[in-house]
Order: structure tokens, then C-alpha cells, then sequence
């Protein structure tokens, strides 16, 4: 997951507004077994796109990616059910954080929300701050990670992270 | 207990004295220092929270970290709040995890409904145990944790990663945000509460249109606000996609302060040039407002509503809206009359000692002989969790914070947003309707 390997997927649209409870509603946050989480993922987005979420998907999305609960199970279960990245238009401030502290690149690109459609497949490279779509060679440019969270990603993390802060302190 | 506020106490605020407000000044005592909004900095925490939904999965994080203790055992509040009391056996396991995890890590603030004295929903419990002082930084692991800036200090949201990561550490990472100075013009009028201004403000906003904002309240409705009310208005702030609201303690948070023996910062004064961005909200004869389903910030004036909006149940609770003066505003509004047949009033007092100065008022008596289900405090049906979730094509009437597709049970099921007021009129309706004309 260091930015040098481009991450690459097949698009699944969602919509703008998309929140924490369409992501995972409320009444699964008894559970805390990710693949659990997962069967529950965007079960109440319509029309529905659960079935399509799986290995090397690029979940799309328009405005306020993620906005409401801080519930990280929302991103667990997008984790677990093998997405490749998030690209969206915005996030929500927490949802952004818990991506990419779980280790998810989550990436704002409006034009790519604008132009991509549903099913395409893409490639994600961070370090150039470009989505590509090799189909057609249509290229998108978003703002590149700040170091920091180039940092977290390339961690696998902030676990990680602060695993190694933790080390480097010389305490638990 | 003062030792908790060190840090607090002992801030120094941005070096190159450009004017700032809270927010800044706040981030800038706790390491941030003159970062520029955009940028990213490590502030320090003076308190970290969480809950039994946010807390099964920081813990875990936590122990993977390799932590073998956190920052300061004094410094951290674990509330059993969402699933409480217990509605299955997950949700039982959920709250042993946050009991174990106070046993083993010598965290005495731990409180669960009917297992401590005092015992609630979270947002409301911190200020009232005087743990929420002016000029600190609270990360919890909760998207309301915004609702602390009633007393003047920054609370922030996050997920639970972040919050094993600060249990660990005592500080997070955060992006500066642009300030965002609101401006109150005029006096709302009748029947309106804390409530009606932030539906106002999101009203304006939408609901990203503060994101990554940090909101700052002004103006002399602002000043005069009762501390329940500032709550409401400070918890709705995440609705505008801002990552918090504030507002500088007035004469009502500083009595609040001294009886609880919580000690004042007067160094913390809000310049007023020191926003990226003013936004002028008028309130001057504001109506009650209602934030109509799915979205909170999908605001219009009561009397813009259709007639006749039939209401399966009633919701007055929750972090926003559970307090004294709303449970107050819920019986001023029924104004005698029983809870229309077909209609469920849920009310759930937002902690145990609002629950019990209810009932030395004469309002839980009041509320229960005109027909009211009294629920215990918790975040119960505010977010689908139980006690009180909604059927396939049934409407709500709630005095809580969000109404997404679903909230509060089947996806379905709508969820209407007001004050405490309008819900007790509309109560006694079994209909929305306006407490000006009923």
C-alpha cells in the first residue's frame, strides 16, 4: 500500500450524501467481527450495490462521503469486504480519517465523480496524485496525500503508526 | 481532579498574535502552534472518551498498538451510554469490554447506567460531572463530541482507531481548520430554544457546507442562552460538516463551572477579526423550525409544513435534546392535554440527574400520567439502536440530532427533526403542528 504500486479496481458509483448510517446502520453496531459488518454494508443504499462491493473495488461517491456517525465499522466492513480505495467527490471529515487510519486510501477527485461511470476500471496512483482509466487513457488529477498521511497509508495504518511511535518512545 | 485541567490551564496561545478565535487559540495552546488552516499538527487531549459502540474497537486497536498503559489513566472517561441497559447479548459484551478495560487500566471515570450513580448519555454526563472545562480539548470517540463547545472548550469527533491511538499517545493528529465566525442578527421568537438556532445555521450551511470547519457562535441571543441550550446549539454543529462548534462561556456556563468546582480560563477571549469566514444567520422572530426527513439540514419554518403529518411515535432525548429545559418545553407544550391516541411519546432523560430533578419538578409525573413511555437515559432509538425503533412506513417527530434514511429503525420509517416544544404540541396532536396555534 506505499503509493508506488498504483491501486487499480472497478468502479461502483454511489450517490452524493452518502452517510455513516447508509454505509452501516445503526443497528449493527452490536457487532464488532468485520466480515460480519460486512454482510451489512450499504444494505440500505438504493438502488442497491451491495452484491457488486467485493475484492478490488473503487467505491465512488459524490459529495459528503461518509458525513454523521463516527462509527469506524463503517469503514470495517468496506475494509473487510476488500475494497481497493475510496474516491469522492468530498468527505466527511471523520469517515476521511478513519480510512485512511485503517489504512484505505480515500482520495477527493469532483472530476472523477463527474465523469466516471459505474463499472469502469480504474488506476489510482497516489504518489502522481492521478486516476486513470487505461481503456481509454482518460486521466484525473486529485491533490497527493499530505506527507503525514502518505505516512499513515504507508503504514498500513495508524495501529502501525503508533505501534512504531510507541517502540521508538521505548514504552507500551 | 484539578489535575486534570493542567493543560488546559496552562496553554499559551498562537506566538505571531495574529487575532484568532477560539478554536485556533485552543489548538494552538495544545501544540499546534501557528499552523495554518489546511495543514496538519499534533495537539495533546485533556480528556478522551468513549463509549460502549466506539470503545470494543478502540481497545482492541489499543492492545494491537502494543500500549501497556494509557496516557493518564485521569484523563480518560469510558460511558456505557448507546446500548445501555444492555438490549442483547452482544450489546452486554460490548459494555464488559468497557468495564474490563476500566478494571484493567485504572480508569476511574467509568459510568454505566444503573452500575454507577451517576450514569447517561455521554455528552450530556461529562459537563455535569464538571469534566468539561473551558480552554480544553476533549478527542471523543463520538461525532457529537462537538456539543462540549457550550462550555467554551473544543471537543472533536473520531473514530476508534484515532482514540486507541490517543488513549496511547494523549494527542491526535488534526487537520487546522478554517474558522467560521456565526453571527446571530435579532431575537428568536416564541416557543424557539437552542434547537431552532443551529436548525437556522443548517438551514444556511446545508449539510456540508462548513466541512472540515470549525463553527464559532456570536451575538447577543448567543450570550443570553441558557447552558442546555448551548448545548444544542454546539451538538449539531458535525450536521453543517463542520468538525466543531463553540461558543465562549457566558454567565450562565461560568455559575455552571463554579458549582461544579471547574476553574475558569479568562486568558481564552475570541478576537473578533480572527475568522477565515463570517456567516450572518437571522433570527429575529424566528419560528420553530423543522428539519424534514432524510437530512438534517433540510430546514423549513413550521408553518411551511403540510398539515396533517400523522405521527406514529414522539422522541424527546438524546444528546441534543434530553436536558431539564427540554423536558420543561415537552410538558409547556402538551400544556395539560394527553398524548393523542395512535401516537407513542417516548422521552428519555439524558442522564440520571436530569432524570431525578424531573421528578423532584413534577414533569416525569406529569409526563407519565398523560400517557408518556419514560425511557431510561441512553442513546437508545436515536441512532436504531433500541427502545423506541420505527416500523416500515412509520413517522417519528424527535427531538434528536440526525434523520437520515432509517435512523431510527426500518429504512422506510421517516424521521422529523424540532424542538422540545414542538414535539410536546405535536404529542398531544399526534400530528406535527405549530405550539403557536395549539
Amino acid at each position: 500500500m506505499n503509493g508506488a504500486t498504483p491501486l487499480a479496481g472497478r468502479v461502483v458509483r454511489l450517490g452524493d450524501d452518502v452517510n455513516t448510517d447508509i454505509v452501516l446502520a445503526g443497528e449493527y453496531l452490536n457487532m464488532t467481527d468485520p466480515d460480519e459488518l460486512a454482510l451489512h454494508l450499504l444494505e440500505r443504499f438504493e438502488p442497491p450495490v451491495a452484491d457488486r462491493i467485493g475484492q478490488g473495488t473503487v467505491l465512488l461517491a459524490g459529495r459528503a462521503f461518509g458525513g454523521g456517525s463516527s462509527r469506524e465499522q463503517a469503514v470495517l466492513a468496506i475494509v473487510a469486504r476488500g475494497v481497493t480505495a475510496l474516491v469522492a467527490a468530498s468527505f466527511a471529515r471523520i469517515f476521511f480519517r478513519n480510512a485512511v487510519n485503517l489504512g484505505l486510501p480515500a482520495v477527493e477527485c469532483p472530476d472523477a465523480w463527474r465523469d466516471v461511470a459505474d463499472g469502469d476500471e480504474v488506476t489510482i496512483d497516489l504518489a502522481s496524485g492521478t486516476l486513470t482509466r487505461p481503456v481509454d487513457g482518460a486521466v484525473w488529477s486529485f491533490p497527493i496525500p499530505s506527507p503525514f498521511v502518505a505516512d499513515l497509508l504507508a503504514a498500513g495504518g495508524l495501529e502501525e503508526w503508533t505501534r512504531q511511535r510507541l517502540a521508538s518512545l521505548g514504552s507500551g | 481532579m484539578h489535575r486534570l485541567w493542567e493543560v488546559a490551564l496552562s496553554t499559551t496561545y498562537r506566538s505571531d498574535s495574529r487575532p484568532a478565535g477560539l478554536t485556533t487559540k485552543i489548538l494552538a495552546g495544545h501544540g499546534a502552534g501557528d499552523a495554518k488552516p489546511g495543514a496538519l499538527a499534533t495537539v495533546s487531549c485533556d480528556l478522551v472518551m468513549m463509549n460502549d459502540v466506539s470503545g470494543s474497537l478502540a481497545m482492541r486497536a489499543f492492545e494491537r498498538m502494543g500500549a501497556v498503559r494509557v496516557f493518564d489513566p485521569e484523563r480518560v472517561v469510558l460511558v456505557a451510554d448507546h446500548f445501555v441497559p444492555a438490549k442483547d447479548v452482544r450489546s452486554a459484551e460490548l459494555v464488559a469490554d468497557l468495564r474490563r478495560f476500566a478494571q484493567r487500566y485504572g480508569i476511574e471515570h467509568y459510568y454505566e447506567l444503573g452500575r454507577t450513580e451517576e450514569a447517561g448519555i455521554e455528552h450530556t454526563l461529562l459537563p455535569e460531572l464538571g469534566l468539561i472545562a473551558p480552554g480544553s480539548l476533549i478527542a471523543g470517540g463520538d461525532s457529537h463530541t462537538c456539543t462540549y463547545g457550550a462550555f467554551g472548550a473544543l471537543g472533536l469527533g473520531f473514530g476508534s482507531t484515532d482514540i486507541a491511538s490517543a488513549l496511547a499517545l494523549g494527542e491526535v493528529w488534526v487537520r487546522m481548520p478554517e474558522t467560521i465566525r456565526i453571527e446571530f442578527v435579532g431575537q428568536p421568537g416564541p416557543w424557539t430554544a437552542g434547537k431552532d438556532l443551529i436548525l437556522a445555521v443548517l438551514r444556511q450551511t446545508g449539510s456540508s457546507g462548513a466541512a472540515y470547519g470549525a463553527l464559532e457562535f456570536w451575538g447577543d441571543v448567543v450570550d443570553e442562552l441558557s447552558v442546555d441550550d448551548r448545548m444544542a446549539l454546539c451538538n449539531m454543529a458535525i450536521e453543517s460538516g463542520a468538525k466543531s462548534g463553540i461558543c465562549a462561556p457566558n454567565a450562565a456556563v461560568l455559575e455552571w463551572l463554579d458549582a461544579r468546582s471547574v476553574p475558569r480560563v479568562d486568558a481564552l477571549v475570541a478576537d473578533e477579526e480572527g475568522y477565515d469566514h463570517v456567516l450572518r444567520v437571522d433570527v429575529d422572530g424566528l419560528p420553530p423550525l423543522v428539519a424534514c426527513p432524510p437530512d438534517p439540514a433540510a430546514v423549513i419554518a413550521i408553518d411551511e409544513l403540510p398539515s396533517g403529518l400523522r405521527l406514529d411515535q414522539v422522541y424527546v432525548g438524546n444528546c441534543s435534546n434530553g436536558t431539564l429545559s427540554d423536558l420543561r418545553q415537552l410538558v409547556a407544550g402538551l400544556a395539560g392535554r394527553r398524548v393523542a391516541r395512535g401516537t407513542r411519546l417516548m422521552v428519555v432523560p439524558a442522564s440520571n440527574a436530569i432524570h431525578r430533578a424531573a421528578m423532584t419538578e413534577g414533569l416525569i409525573e406529569t409526563l407519565v400520567m398523560a400517557g408518556a413511555v419514560i425511557v431510561p437515559p441512553t442513546c437508545g432509538a436515536c441512532f436504531g439502536g433500541h427502545m423506541g425503533i420505527l416500523g416500515r412506513g412509520e413517522r417519528a417527530l424527535a427531538t434528536t440530532n440526525r434523520n437520515f434514511r432509517g435512523r431510527m429503525g426500518h429504512a422506510d420509517s421517516e424521521v422529523y427533526l424540532s424542538n422540545a416544544a414542538v414535539a410536546g404540541a405535536s404529542a398531544a396532536a399526534g400530528a406535527i403542528v405549530d405550539p403557536r396555534a395549539s
